[in-house]
């Protein structure tokens, strides 16, 4: 607070104020759509604080129970995935797994880079919008194909190559809406992937070209299931909105496997606005989900996973003790790749961002290499290194995340629990559906 | 989502075996509608004095047990009713000379978890939660005989499966309606018509769609200018299919999301969701198939 | 020609796919009919090698769906997406297609004798769709290669927010969707129509008696002007 002497017979001044609801950046938007007409369109997720995992603790051990030695007593951290209808369920060493990105929103060599770091990790990497590249199936010991609207770069070849398939019926960034790759980003390989013209904007689908409904749905299932030979698990992923309807029509539909992505989650290009307020948090998403999965008798039978801001250790093992049997990391991912790294800060500077805040991926001038298709921008990458730092960093993730479970005196991540939680707040108590810290309440819950 | 099934026999000999064409039909939709099932069928109408009710027993301990004599016995006792019953475990049809209102407000009280599923003089109703299978079995679909029927297994969107949330729904006397797909307004539609006095009896989607159309009939206007003001005010996917005393209609919305297929023979119309509850029907090789085109009204007279 | 036999009354889907993907393959020259498709789903999906297929009757969804390399014949009705996917080969629907025939299909022929429904070839990726019938609304919606040929009437929107794939109509058009407009044809679009119309068994039709639609590239980089178009 400044204040000001007032000489003496002049009236004081009141300082210049800002509003609250036309804050520098509103203004600075509105200044934007009224020169360019259309409206912001940008990567990663959800900018805003949103309740988050940060505002759950967990109960430790004390004297009511014992915890397990860390380095020496046994965490498990394995995870099968697909165990209810496919021959072929996916095992992997840690439940942290790689989400969907595709090739076009991210270099070859950042996708060889996935999966160069997921396979020494022992997890999953997954296509994107627009189709399999020969370089990440080659480096993916586990790989993903994802079933998309707009099935660019589609084909049976692959999807037989494939040890998943997941059907993406949306993404946490825009529930209910298409993809969109601008023009900058459509390479000469892009656009062959993609059966497109060079350099022209993509839109795609919101909805998938030759099914609508859950109803439907079960049939889609049976075809990939028929065209595959019943091996290879069906992922269904929806973004969070109505988890508990979404998750128990999935089921009904068939799903090996669901993913749920909270509004946190990243996306290659979309309009601002979808990013920041259309879905809901990953907070308040898992319970319902798992409720919907209980009550169908699904739990652990149907598999769930969740991404949506996933960072660190303890976010994997909130979303585990809530219920979830593994996460996704996509942004993080990126990030241990090396994405909007300091060391480009001059670069960013240049493009008018600064480190830590740079967006414009659809814009595919990214100073890091990696939301981009520019030849020499992308060599920066080095796929081996970049793969390695992002193995280093799913490996302190899955540490952490035994840590706490060792903690809490749990011979294996998935003996973590709800009632290990605890929250900090009342809306994290009452999304959660976990104690207020201190108190027995829960809110809408308990009395 | 859901799976439809609609059955109008042309030959009078066929309405003997009505039920039993429709089951198969019924049960083909099993994957597209798991949850629960329903049936309307149209008879032969009631004298022109007399009303029935279809009254679900479901939601009170040993339905399948329930004393229908002693409701009919109380009602004829309380008011002069001269009523009738024929139960089939927890479904009745109760027949009743005097105004349906009175009866439906003496169930209310005499029983409070009774559901009364469909008023007229030609509708029996019955629906409830289980497989398409399962169902078809409890209430004995298979021997059901008439002129036609309007059929649904559902797979439950966002309200939950319970018998009173199956479909067919109705409103008014007479009519019925079951529906493939979801409405995105059905919340502006119910706020629309509150200050006409209509009440709901669930949060379904479809209901409000039944209770606008039967509302447009009851304010005078023909099936066609009903279905007409439904495409202008009902947003979202839809394939409907609805009963009257005399017609089968069927429409689908302007996109046709949600699939139907009709079979049409000198005997028969037949329409499904899906051709696979249609190819056990007699002729069907010989039948004019095809799909209904969206945002046309086919009307087929029994 | 050597033949072998499927019920699908008696023998499970699962089967009959399995031995088309496994078995079938080595055996050259031999056709596969199966009967009674009831409107099963998913009949001869995935197939991979130059077999021929034959469904006597009415198929479900998906029929042929991702076919490559393989000629499937259906002797009646096609469901939903009928060669949805499709990379090469042939699908021969006799009767009517129901919606999204030919979905995202990236090669190969697909030849309806009847009408097809909506979305008829929903962004197409390269393969060649002719129908002998007319299709529904929204047909060829941001079909981005490949050429879809309707010897009858075409319905609403026609190829809205179309690519580069081309729509020759015989018939009448209801409307154009956005970014859609008509084109002249010339001879090299005349000379691929007449191949298709070659291929299908319409040798007899008179490429001079379509018009041509293509898109308009104005939706291709945004402009603030056509907004509204999206």
């Amino acid at each position: 607070m400044t204040t000001t002497n007032t000489p003496a017979g002049q009236i004081p001044q009141t300082v210049p104020q800002f509003s609250s609801t036309f804050d520098a950046y509103t203004l600075s938007e509105i200044r934007r759509a009224a020169a360019t007409g259309i409206y912001d369109i940008r990567g990663g997720g959800t900018k805003r604080k949103l309740p988050h995992f940060d505002d759950l603790l967990f109960l430790g051990a004390s004297i009511s129970r014992y915890p397990l030695e860390g380095y020496r007593e046994k965490c498990g951290t394995d995870v099968v995935l697909g165990t209810r209808f496919a021959k072929k369920p996916i095992h992997l060493k840690i439940p942290v797994t790689i989400a969907g990105m595709s090739f076009g929103a991210l270099s070859a060599n950042a996708k060889e880079a996935l999966g160069r770091g997921a396979s020494i990790a022992g997890t999953s990497t997954t296509t994107g919008d627009g189709g399999m590249t020969p370089e990440e199936r080659g480096q993916s010991q586990t790989l993903i194909y994802q079933y998309l609207p707009s099935r660019y770069g589609m084909n049976p070849d692959d999807l037989r190559k494939a040890d998943a398939i997941e059907v993406v019926i949306g993404q946490g960034a825009k529930p209910g809406g298409g993809g969109m790759l601008l023009g900058q980003k459509i390479s000469p390989r892009v656009a062959a992937m993609r059966c497109l013209p060079q350099g022209i904007d993509q839109r795609s689908a919101c909805r998938h070209p030759d099914w609508t409904g859950p109803d439907d749905l079960e049939i889609k299932i049976l075809e990939l299931r028929e065209i595959t030979d019943w091996e290879k698990p069906i992922y269904v992923k929806v973004g969070a909105t109505r988890p508990y309807y979404d998750v128990a029509l999935a089921v009904k539909a068939g799903a090996d496997v669901v993913v749920l992505d909270g509004m946190q989650g990243g996306t290659a290009a979309t309009q601002e606005v979808f990013i920041e307020h259309v879905g809901i948090p990953i907070l308040a998403a898992i319970r319902p989900a798992v409720q919907a999965l209980q009550d169908l008798g699904m739990h652990r039978k149907v598999q769930l996973i969740v991404s949506g801001g996933i960072r660190n250790g303890a976010d994997v093992a909130k979303a585990l003790a809530l219920g979830a049997d593994a996460v996704a990391i996509g942004t993080a991912a990126l990030v241990a790749l090396g994405d909007n790294d300091p060391r480009h800060e001059e670069e960013y500077r240049k493009l008018g961002t600064t480190a830590g805040a740079y967006d414009d991926w659809h814009e595919g001038r990214d100073p890091a290499g990696i939301t981009t298709q520019d030849p020499a921008l992308a060599a920066r990458l080095d796929p081996v290194q970049a793969g390695r730092r992002l193995a280093n960093y799913l490996s302190v993730m899955t540490m952490e995340a035994q840590v706490i479970a060792r903690a809490c005196g749990k011979s294996h991540l998935h003996n973590l629990e709800p009632e290990d939680l605890t929250a900090l707040t009342l809306e994290a108590a009452a999304m959660a559906q976990v104690p207020l810290a201190g108190t027995g309440w829960i809110p809408g819950k308990t009395f | 989502m859901c799976g439809i099934v609609g059955l109008l026999v042309k030959t009078p000999a066929l309405r003997e075996q009505l039920g039993e064409l429709m089951v198969p039909m019924m049960i083909g939709m099993t994957e597209r509608g798991p949850d629960s099932a329903g049936l309307a069928v149209f008879t032969a109408p009631l004298p022109a004095g007399r009303r029935k009710i279809s009254v679900f027993a479901g939601y009170l301990e040993d339905a399948d047990r329930y004393d229908w004599q002693a409701l009919v016995d109380a009602l004829n006792r309380d008011l002069d009713a001269h009523a009738e019953v024929a139960a089939r475990g927890r479904h009745a049809i109760v027949s009743f000379a005097i105004a349906a209102d009175a009866v439906r407000n003496w169930i209310a009280d005499y029983q409070p978890l009774l559901k009364v599923f469909s008023t007229g003089r030609s509708i029996d109703l019955y629906k409830d939660i289980g497989t398409p299978a399962e169902v078809a079995a409890r209430y004995g679909f298979a021997g059901f005989k008439g002129t036609h029927l309007v059929g649904h297994t559902r797979m439950a969107t966002e309200s939950a499966v319970t018998p009173d949330r199956a479909h067919p729904f109705t409103a008014g006397e007479d009519f019925c309606l079951v529906h493939n797909g979801s409405l995105s307004n059905p919340n502006g539609i119910r706020r629309m018509l509150a200050p006409h006095g209509i009440r709901f009896d669930t949060d379904n989607d479809t209901e409000a769609a039944t209770r606008f159309l039967e509302w447009r009939l009851r304010e005078g206007d023909e099936l066609k200018e009903a279905l007409q003001k439904g495409f202008e005010v009902l947003d979202g996917f839809y394939t409907f299919l609805m009963g009257t005393p005399t017609e089968l209609a069927l429409i689908r919305d302007p996109f046709a999301c949600k699939p139907a297929v009709v079979a049409e023979t000198d005997d028969y119309v037949a329409i499904a969701s899906e051709f696979r509850s249609l190819a056990h029907l007699p002729g069907v090789n010989h039948a004019h198939v095809f799909e209904p085109a969206p945002e046309e009204m086919y009307v087929w007279k029994a | 020609m050597e033949s072998v036999n499927f019920d699908l009354a008696a023998t499970p889907l699962r089967e009959v796919n399995h031995y088309l993907h496994h078995q079938a393959p080595a055996r050259a020259g031999q056709q596969v009919r199966i009967d009674n498709p009831n409107g099963a789903h998913a009949i001869a999906a995935g197939l991979n090698a130059p077999l021929d297929v034959v469904i006597e009757g009415h198929a479900g969804y998906y029929a042929a769906g991702m076919n490559q390399h393989a000629t499937v014949t259906i002797n009646g009705s096609a469901g939903t997406g009928v060669a949805e996917n499709m990379m090469s080969g042939k699908v021969h629907v006799k009767g009517f297609a129901s919606n999204a025939a030919g979905a995202t299909a990236h090669g190969g022929l697909l030849l309806i004798d009847g009408d097809a429904g909506l979305r008829c070839a929903i962004s197409l990726k390269g393969a060649n769709v002719v129908v002998g019938g007319s299709v529904g609304s929204f047909s060829a919606f941001m079909a981005q290669a490949g050429n879809l040929v309707v010897l009858g009437d075409a319905g609403e929107a026609l190829g809205d927010s179309l690519y580069e794939a081309r729509i020759f109509v015989r018939g009448t058009v209801k409307s154009l969707g956005a970014d859609c407009e008509e084109k002249p044809m010339g001879e090299a679009e005349r000379a691929i129509l007449a191949d298709l119309l070659q291929q299908a068994g319409h040798a007899d039709v008179d490429p001079a008696s379509f018009k041509l639609y293509g898109s308009a590239r104005t939706l291709y980089n945004f402009h603030v002007d056509n907004a509204g178009a999206y």
